[in-house]
C-alpha cells in the first residue's frame, strides 16, 4: 500500500484527474487483490463475474457492491481477531443494519483522512465543539452506531466538546449559553445530524424567545435530507432558516455513509460536495449501470481507498445524484463536485403470496 | 358484528347463506353482465388486469368451464366461503369471488387492505349489476370487507365459514390458521410455490423469427408482468438437449436476446435494478452454485448459466428479470429435483403428454400444472392441484 501512503502525504484536494487516475490505477488493484485474498465472499463474487484481478483496470471498471449486501451478509477481509471495531448503520427499528468490520489500520486511516478533509474545508482544526446531540448516543462503545461513530469520529476535530442536548434530547439552553460565553471570541464548530439539528435545535430555538449568537460558528452536518423533504426543506432553506435562529453563517453539509467512514464528501464554500484525493464518485444510469456524464442524474457509486478490513472500497448506494464538474470548482479545490438529488423510491412489487402484509 | 375497523365495501354483516347449484344460470348471467360493465368502465391500456378478469367472466368462457364440470346437477355449494386474498395482486380477490359464486356459495371476501383503484372499479361494477332485482339473492349473500391485522375479525369470519380460501404465502397461512374453522369446514390454501420452464433447443433452433418473437413475448408476459414474483412465474429454464453439435450456446443466446428485446417494455425502476443486482451479487457471494457464466443484457435481463442443478432448485429465484438456466439430456433427469413446492411447469417445443407422463410415472410430489409459455399467469378453476369448484361444493349421492 505504498501508493496509498504517498497519497496520505498529499493535501486532501490537490490531485487533478490525471494524477488521481494514476494513483487509483495502482491502489484499486491492490485493494481488489487484498479483498479477493482476504474475503471468501468477495472472491466468489469476482469469480462469478469473471473479473480478472491480475490486471490493472480503469476506475470505472471495478465491480461495485450494492450497499445492501453489508446488511445481508457479514463481509470481512481480515481474521476476526484483528477486528477492533464493528460499526453498524442507523437503520430504523426492525430493519437490518449494516455491519462494518474495522481493523486497526482502516480505523486509523479513517481518522487521518477525516482530519485532512475537514481541516482543509473548515480552514483549521481543534475548534471548540458543540455537538447537537445527546451524550447518550455514544455510551455503548462496543457497538458503534453510525450516529455514535460519527460523533466520536468528528469530536476529535474539536476541543471542549460539549453536548447541546440532554439525555431526553431536550436542548440544554444554559449549557449552550455557557459554552458560547467560554468561546465568545473564537470560531466554534457545531456538529450534528441534519434531521436531529432540525428537530431538536432549529425548531426549539424558533419556538422560543431565546436569541443565541452563533455568528462565529461553523455548522457541520450530515445524514441526509430524507426526513426533511416532507417539510420541503432543502439545503438552501436549511442554511437560511438556521441563520435566522442563531445567526450562523457557514453551514456545511457532508455526504458519507458508514460503509465508507472517513473519506466523506464535504460541501465547500461554493455549496458543492467534493470528492477528495481519497475518494471518488461515479454516477451510473440505473438502466444499465453505464457511466453518466456531468449533469445527468443517476445512482451514486462511491469509491474509497480506505477499506482494508472489509470489501467496501467500491459500493453502489441507493442515492440519486448528479455531477456538477471536475477540477473546476470556483473554490479552487480539485476533484469531482456533485449534488445529491435524493433517495430512490421504494418499490411496489407485484406478485402473490402476501395476503397478510407485514405491519 | 360490530367492529369499527371493518370497512364493508359490499353488503353488510347480515350475509344470508343460501347454497345454489354450481354454475347456476343466475350466476352465469350475473358474471356476463359484470363482464360487460367492467369492459366499459376502463380504458384497456390502463388496466389490462381488469380487462383480463372481464374476459374471464364472460358467458362464453364460463360455459366452457361448465361443460368440463361433472355432476353439477347433484351438487350444491357448501354454504359460506371466507376468502383471504393477496394484498399485492389488485384483481385476485375478484377471481376468488368468482370461484366462490360459481361453486354455488355465499361469500365474504377480504380484499387487499392496500388502496388499489382496481378494488373500487370492480366493487362499483358489481354494485351496478346488483341493482337489477333479478340478482337480489346474490346481493344478500355476498360481502366484501377490508380490514387490517385484527385477529378477532379473522376469528369471527372463520367461525362462520363452511370453507376458507387463503391465498398464501406460508407465513400468512400459518398465522391465519390460528383462527379455527367449524369442524366440518374445509380449507383451500395456496402456499408458496415454485415454477420453472422446459424448452427444447431444437424447437428454438427451428423456430422462425416470428415464432421466436411470439415465444419471447409469452415469456415476458409470464415473468416481467408480475415482476417475476408470482408463484406460477418461472425462475429456472431447463434446456432439453435435443440437438447435435456445438450450437447449444448460440441457440440459447437467440432466445435470451429475443427476451431482452421484449424486456425493453419493462419499467425497471431504479430500486428494482438495485434489488436485482443485489440478488445477483448475493448469489455470486454465496458461491454455492456451479456457475459457468453470467450473462447480462443491460440491467433488464440477467441469466446465470449453471453447470448442474443444486439439490433444492426452489432456491434458484430471481426477481424483476433474473433467471437461471441449465441443460439436460432427458426430462426424466429432473425427477429427483421436484418436490411438493413445485407448481407450474411451462414448456416450449416439448410434447405435453411426455411431460404428463414424466410427472405421473415418476410419482412426483410436485407439478400441478403443465402449460405452454404465455399461460403461466392464467388462473383457472383448477389451481395448485385443487379442483376448486369441487372442493367448495358438496356432492349428493344417490
Amino acid at each position: 500500500m505504498e501508493r496509498r501512503e504517498e497519497l496520505f502525504g498529499h493535501k486532501a484536494f490537490d490531485l487533478d484527474k490525471k494524477e488521481k487516475r494514476e494513483y487509483y490505477g495502482d491502489i484499486l488493484q491492490q485493494l481488489c487483490v487484498r479483498h479477493y485474498e482476504g474475503c471468501a465472499e468477495y472472491k466468489n463474487l469476482m469469480d462469478f463475474m469473471s473479473f480478472d484481478i491480475s490486471k490493472k483496470h480503469e476506475i470505472e471498471d471495478y465491480p461495485f457492491i450494492p450497499v445492501r449486501m453489508f446488511k445481508e451478509m457479514e463481509l470481512c477481509s481480515v481474521p476476526r481477531n484483528q477486528v477492533v471495531k464493528t460499526m453498524t448503520s442507523s437503520g430504523t427499528t426492525g430493519q437490518q443494519v449494516s455491519k462494518i468490520f474495522l481493523d486497526k489500520t482502516t480505523s486509523v486511516n479513517q481518522s487521518k483522512v477525516l482530519m485532512k478533509i475537514t481541516t482543509d474545508m473548515l480552514g483549521g482544526q481543534r475548534f471548540p465543539m458543540l455537538v447537537i446531540d445527546s451524550k447518550n448516543v455514544i455510551k455503548d462503545r462496543k457497538m458503534f452506531s453510525a450516529r455514535g461513530a460519527g460523533i466520536l469520529g468528528f469530536s476529535m476535530l474539536g476541543r471542549d466538546t460539549t453536548y447541546a442536548l440532554d439525555e431526553n434530547m431536550r436542548l440544554d439552553v444554559e449549557g449552550v449559553k455557557a459554552f458560547l460565553q467560554r468561546h465568545k471570541d473564537e470560531t466554534i464548530l457545531l456538529f450534528g445530524f441534519t434531521f436531529i439539528i432540525w428537530e431538536h435545535f432549529y425548531k426549539v430555538l424558533k419556538a422560543s424567545e431565546e436569541k443565541l449568537d452563533m455568528s462565529n460558528g461553523i455548522l457541520l452536518h450530515g445524514g441526509g435530507f430524507k426526513k426533511l423533504i416532507e417539510e420541503a426543506v432543502d439545503n438552501d432553506t436549511y442554511k437560511e432558516r438556521l441563520n435566522q435562529v442563531c445567526g450562523i453563517n457557514r453551514v456545511c453539509n457532508y455526504y458519507g455513509m458508514v460503509e465508507q467512514t472517513g473519506s466523506i464528501y464535504m460541501e465547500c464554500e461554493c455549496g458543492r460536495l467534493h470528492t477528495s484525493n481519497y475518494s471518488d464518485i461515479i454516477i451510473r444510469d440505473p438502466k444499465d449501470f453505464s457511466v453518466c456524464p456531468i449533469g445527468r442524474q443517476g445512482l451514486i457509486q462511491l469509491i474509497s481507498v480506505l477499506p482494508d478490513s472489509y470489501p467496501g472500497y467500491s459500493i453502489l448506494s441507493e442515492d440519486i445524484g448528479e455531477l456538477i464538474g471536475e477540477d473546476d470548482c470556483p473554490c479552487g479545490r480539485y476533484g469531482k463536485t456533485f449534488k445529491i438529488i435524493g433517495r430512490i423510491k421504494k418499490a411496489e412489487v407485484r406478485g402473490c403470496s402476501d395476503t397478510y402484509e407485514k405491519r | 358484528m360490530k367492529n369499527v375497523s371493518i370497512q364493508w365495501l359490499l353488503g353488510d354483516e347480515n350475509v344470508s347463506v343460501c347454497p345454489m347449484m354450481p354454475y347456476s344460470q343466475l350466476v352465469i348471467d350475473f358474471l356476463d353482465q359484470l363482464s360487460t360493465v367492467l369492459r366499459k368502465s376502463v380504458n384497456p391500456g390502463e388496466y389490462p388486469d381488469i380487462i383480463s378478469i372481464a374476459f374471464w367472466c364472460r358467458k362464453g368462457n364460463i360455459l366452457k368451464l361448465k361443460e368440463q364440470a361433472q355432476d353439477i346437477e347433484s351438487s350444491l355449494g357448501k354454504g359460506l366461503v371466507f376468502h383471504i386474498t393477496p394484498s399485492n395482486v389488485p384483481v385476485n380477490f375478484a377471481f376468488s369471488f368468482f370461484f366462490g359464486l360459481l361453486s354455488g356459495n355465499s361469500n365474504i371476501v377480504r380484499v387487499p387492505s392496500k388502496d388499489y383503484p382496481q378494488t373500487d372499479i370492480i366493487c362499483s361494477a358489481i354494485k351496478q349489476v346488483l341493482c337489477d332485482k333479478k340478482y337480489d339473492s346474490i346481493k344478500r349473500g355476498n360481502a366484501f370487507v377490508k380490514y387490517g391485522h385484527e385477529e378477532e375479525i379473522t376469528d369471527e369470519f372463520s367461525s362462520m365459514a363452511d370453507a376458507r380460501i387463503i391465498w398464501g404465502g406460508d407465513e400468512s397461512i400459518k398465522s391465519i390458521r390460528k383462527s379455527p374453522l367449524k369442524p366440518k369446514a374445509t380449507e383451500i390454501v395456496f402456499a408458496d410455490r415454485y415454477s420453472f420452464g422446459v424448452i427444447s433447443l431444437a424447437a428454438v433452433k427451428n423456430a422462425s423469427d416470428s415464432e421466436l418473437k411470439a415465444l419471447a413475448h409469452s415469456f415476458y408476459n409470464d415473468t416481467y408482468l408480475m415482476d417475476q414474483n408470482a408463484c406460477s412465474t418461472p425462475h429456472l429454464i431447463v434446456w432439453k438437449k435435443d440437438v447435435m453439435g456445438e450450437d447449444e450456446l448460440m441457440i440459447k443466446k437467440t432466445f435470451w436476446d429475443a427476451v431482452a428485446k421484449e424486456a425493453k417494455n419493462y419499467d425497471l425502476e431504479p430500486i428494482k435494478a438495485i434489488d436485482k443486482y443485489t440478488n445477483l451479487c448475493a448469489v455470486g457471494m454465496e458461491g454455492e452454485l456451479e456457475v459457468t457464466t453470467v450473462n447480462r443484457w443491460e440491467n433488464l435481463l440477467y441469466v446465470v448459466n449453471l453447470n448442474k442443478l443444486p439439490q433444492d432448485i426452489c432456491t434458484l429465484r430471481g426477481r424483476f428479470g433474473m433467471f437461471f438456466d441449465v441443460t439436460i439430456d432427458d426430462v426424466n433427469a429432473l425427477a429427483p429435483y421436484i418436490d411438493e413446492k413445485v407448481q407450474s411447469l411451462l414448456y416450449y417445443g416439448i410434447d405435453r403428454d411426455e411431460l404428463k407422463r414424466f410427472v405421473i410415472s415418476n410419482g412426483l410430489l410436485g407439478v400441478d400444472r403443465i402449460v405452454p409459455f404465455g399461460k403461466a399467469l392464467d388462473i383457472g378453476v383448477f389451481w395448485d392441484g385443487y379442483d376448486i369448484i369441487g372442493q367448495l361444493s358438496r356432492r349428493i349421492s344417490f
